[in-house]
């Protein structure tokens, strides 16, 4: 072994930590001015790899802090406390496209952060590292429980928090993928909402069938959560994120069972045909088809089928009558939905019915359509199997890689908070400042 | 319905000034029985951590000036419930921070962040002398943090909200490596990356047994650690002095992920009389440096095994005061021991930088008086630039990890006689836990300077 070497010694703290929380990345005991580079790594569930690293320069301590000190290249730049994280990319040869989701929510997401001499950027597994340690990364807290919902056939999973309850409840829509996505609901019930995933376009009674759900479905997964002996039945909201949000705000106005505290909409859109039903929704949108453009990578790029923005009221759902709170996030340059078009528009009708009071606007520059929980990587595109189109796309997101980072951990905080207010009653905004 | 005046609505500040029959239980009641009010936010973070990591207990959506007792509630092992509480009332936003406020009563008071864990105690009920040791460091120490409305009876009602906490003594990645090579018994503990690492031996005291929580700590804190099964009662050939430990320590030091010049050693009681007289002794190894907490330097005849002496302790034990708690008190007994020079080990031969870390209520063995003789013996010999002294007033005998709960007392079994008695260690719990969490930061501070940069490869370059 080189004794010439300084035992170089790295530690992250938290090192299980749930993936909304910061970490610190402290490298101690390095050659004072030294070069060096510190590179997470993480293997996701189908197998492909991904990487971040950051290129910096240890002080006169022979310290590099995160949090504190500027990478000066790398996957990511600046004083960047989560930069490891959050500029994730599939290493150099993966295939294109790529998406990094975890599927099995109960086992923490695993990184190994290592460091390295000198200012790397290729080649790390050729690399000796100088030192390297494993973190852990969960979207459940400790306690929280995980039960499948079938009953109603619905398609669900349910996230209670742990201790006695009752709890806030919350429906988890995701979009045209389909598939039961549960990791943003177990995070959210890792802060103290009983939140249910529910997928509504793959479900098992659509498999089965043939026949996509109707608006039944979801006024059942709202019984369902309603009864519930842990949740407070008068305290529930609904997160849709992009076609969620079509089925969010039609809920949020139109339903006669579903009484929402709150609702949060995600890249998405008012635009539908007032009174369809699911199918009638994905149809609507595949009569605009031809709107579709491609970008010079040949990548789909759908936010025109729905512009413009219609002024037939039979087109858009009626959010002069949302009787709620809503919550829009938007990203500016969102490619696959007409967002900000959308929330411009929602707007306008609400400050026409008088209830504008209600709606808050979260609005990203450079934002693209994938606003997911903070430190996600970014995916300005990837392929897609959609529930319309038979074979995969590669379907265009859209935003920049630093300010889609910045604009996920933002719109996640102010959501927790603006949940909490709606469905907690929060005395006072400010008092939730650990977040 | 309940009958509540409007006066409850608008939530006096302190229970005291509560109108009659708008007590706590009331309350506590108004909360649950409610279903439109939904309850307070309870949240712990990190809500994973190591046993030694802080965390931040936080209560709020409390309606202001409510009086609430936060508790811990964990489940040992051994299935025994240890608790802490702490009373508080919510400021003018409804929020109790155990970080910030004030405790104004229950196992502590005053601004204590990590109260909730350092001052648990069995329940009330529970039988007397219980000590709290994890066994299985595979798995984290699971705590419930709960909040509940009211100080007094707060028990009698169900908590407000809960939190599960997790306490972990290993880090993600850590190998936990069963040994048995070369007839030495213990737990290897290997730190995730490529290393090398320093290495450590980790040893308890005369209680016996495998203890594996330290030595899997240091791991997570980037040492090689061996905890080390040496008080083998049955097989005292095998245990002869010094070849045993010195076996255990080139484990450590020929191990390909452990740089062989950076091995210390590191005992607690009778651990650490084995540290001594290994740095003193051996002509075979050479520790880097040694830590002892609640040092021993007893040695009355070199070619006995540390079993036997121990047991030739424990036989004169009869002696041993025994207080009006029927706790027994070993550290005069030992003081008589140590007052012959013949029976002290020459700690002026030890080369390497010790740390000696003891309480100044230890009321097992006499550590103080053991601390200013090493420091007397080392100075005599030119040896004084070696040595560091931690010394913690009303601090006991068992100076473990921090965070770990005071026992001023517990059971133990003398294995010769197989009797069991209340052991007195000493130390009163506030002072004993600072004194924990004070000198676990220097311990480790000192190991980083000895292993991780020290003097040793400075030389080279």
């Amino acid at each position: 072994m080189d004794r010439k070497q300084y035992c170089v010694k790295l530690s992250v703290q938290p090192s299980r930590g749930l993936m909304d929380e910061k970490f610190i990345v402290l490298v101690q005991n390095a050659l004072p001015g030294s070069q060096l580079t510190i590179r997470a790594l993480h293997q996701c569930e189908d197998g492909h790899s991904w990487e971040a690293f950051g290129h910096y320069t240890a002080d006169t301590t022979g310290t590099i802090n995160v949090s504190e000190d500027p990478s000066i290249g790398g996957t990511y730049s600046g004083v960047e406390q989560m930069g490891l994280l959050w500029s994730f990319r599939p290493i150099p040869g993966s295939k294109s496209g790529l998406r990094m989701r975890k599927k099995n929510i109960q086992t923490p997401m695993e990184v190994t952060i290592s460091v390295y001499q000198g200012h790397q950027t290729e080649g790390f597994a050729d690399l000796v590292p100088l030192s390297g340690v494993a973190v852990e990364r969960w979207y459940m807290a400790p306690g929280v429980r995980r039960i499948p919902v079938t009953e109603g056939g619905l398609t669900a999973a349910l996230f209670l928090p742990s201790g006695p309850g009752p709890f806030p409840g919350l429906l988890d829509l995701w979009g045209g993928g389909g598939q039961l996505v549960e990791y943003r609901a177990a995070l959210l019930a890792s802060h103290g909402f009983a939140s249910m995933a529910i997928d509504y376009l793959t479900a098992k009674i659509t498999m089965e069938t043939g026949k996509m759900v109707d608006n039944q479905y979801f006024e059942t997964a709202y019984r369902v959560l309603q009864q519930h002996p842990q949740v407070c039945g008068s305290k529930i909201a609904m997160i849709g994120l992009s076609f969620g949000t079509s089925i969010t705000l039609k809920m949020a106005v139109y339903s006669e069972v579903i009484k929402l505290s709150a609702a949060v909409c995600i890249s998405g859109s008012h635009v539908q045909p007032v009174d369809g039903s699911v199918e009638e929704i994905l149809r609507f949108f595949q009569k605009n088809g031809e709107k579709t453009r491609f970008s010079e990578k040949n990548e789909v790029i759908w936010r025109d089928l729905l512009l413009p923005i219609p002024t037939d009221p039979s087109l858009k759902v009626n959010v002069g009558r949302l009787q709620c709170p809503l919550l829009l996030v938007v990203g500016e340059d969102d490619q696959n939905w007409p967002s900000q078009e959308s929330a411009l528009d929602i707007k306008e009708m609400m400050a026409r019915a008088g209830n504008s009071h209600l709606l808050t606007v979260l609005s990203y520059p450079n934002a693209g359509h994938l606003i997911e929980p903070p430190y996600t990587p970014h995916a300005r595109s990837s392929t897609l199997k959609t529930v319309e189109i038979e074979e995969k796309v590669m379907c265009l997101w859209g935003g920049q890689t630093v300010e889609h980072s910045r604009a996920q951990e933002d719109a996640w905080k102010k959501m927790v908070v603006f949940l909490k207010e709606n469905l907690y009653g929060g005395r006072n905004p400010t008092s939730f400042s650990h977040l | 319905m309940l009958a509540v005046s409007k006066r409850c609505f608008v939530f006096p500040c302190s229970c005291r000034a509560a109108p009659p029959g708008c007590g706590p239980h009331t309350l506590g009641r108004l909360f649950s029985a409610m279903t439109q009010v939904v309850p307070p936010i309870l949240s712990v973070t990190p809500s994973r951590a190591l046993v030694d990591e802080k965390f931040k207990v936080l209560v709020e959506n409390l309606p202001p000036g409510y009086p609430v007792t936060v508790r811990s509630l964990h489940n040992s092992e051994d299935k025994h419930d240890w608790e802490a509480y702490g009373h508080y009332v919510s400021d003018h936003s409804g929020v109790v921070s155990v970080s910030e406020d004030l405790s104004y009563g229950g196992t502590y008071t005053g601004k204590e962040p990590m109260g909730l864990l350092w001052s648990m105690r069995p329940v009330p009920g529970s039988r007397p002398g219980l000590r709290l040791r994890k066994m299985n460091v595979c798995t984290p120490m699971l705590v419930t943090i709960s909040v509940h409305s009211g100080h007094e009876g707060f028990r009698d009602q169900a908590p407000l909200a809960s939190v599960l906490t997790e306490r972990w003594y290993m880090a993600p990645g850590i190998q936990r490596i069963t040994n048995n090579e070369q007839g030495v018994q213990g737990t290897l503990f290997i730190p995730p990356g490529p290393g090398p690492f320093p290495g450590l031996l980790d040893m308890w005291g005369g209680g016996g047994g495998l203890l594996e929580y330290r030595a899997a700590l240091l791991a997570s804190h980037g040492y090689v650690s061996l905890a080390l099964d040496y008080l083998r009662f049955d097989q005292e050939s095998e245990n002869l002095e010094l070849k045993y430990f010195e076996t255990a320590f080139n484990i450590i030091k020929d191990h390909p992920q452990v740089m062989s010049d950076r091995v210390g050693i590191f005992g607690l009681s009778l651990g650490s009389l084995v540290a001594v007289t290994l740095a003193a002794y051996s002509t075979i190894i050479k520790p880097c440096c040694i830590v002892c907490i609640s040092s021993n330097h007893y040695y009355p005849a070199q070619g006995s095994t540390v079993a036997s002496r121990f047991e030739g302790v424990t036989r004169q034990l009869y002696k041993a005061r025994v207080n009006e708690d029927n706790q027994v008190i070993w550290k005069d007994v030992g003081l008589e021991f140590i007052t012959d020079p013949s029976n002290i080990a020459e700690v002026g031969r030890i080369n390497c930088p010790t740390l000696l870390v003891n309480g100044c209520d230890d009321q097992n063995w006499p550590t103080v008086e053991t601390a200013e003789d090493v420091a007397r013996l080392m100075r005599e010999a030119g040896k004084e630039h070696l040595l560091s002294r931690l010394a913690y007033p009303d601090t006991g005998h068992l100076i473990e990890p921090p965070f770990s709960p005071h026992f001023r007392a517990t059971t133990f079994v003398i294995h010769s006689s197989k009797e069991k008695v209340l052991l007195l260690w000493g130390g009163k719990t506030k002072p004993h836990s600072d004194a924990q969490e004070d000198s676990w930061r220097k311990i480790l501070s000192f190991l980083q300077f000895h292993l991780y940069c020290g003097p040793c490869l400075k030389a080279k370059i």
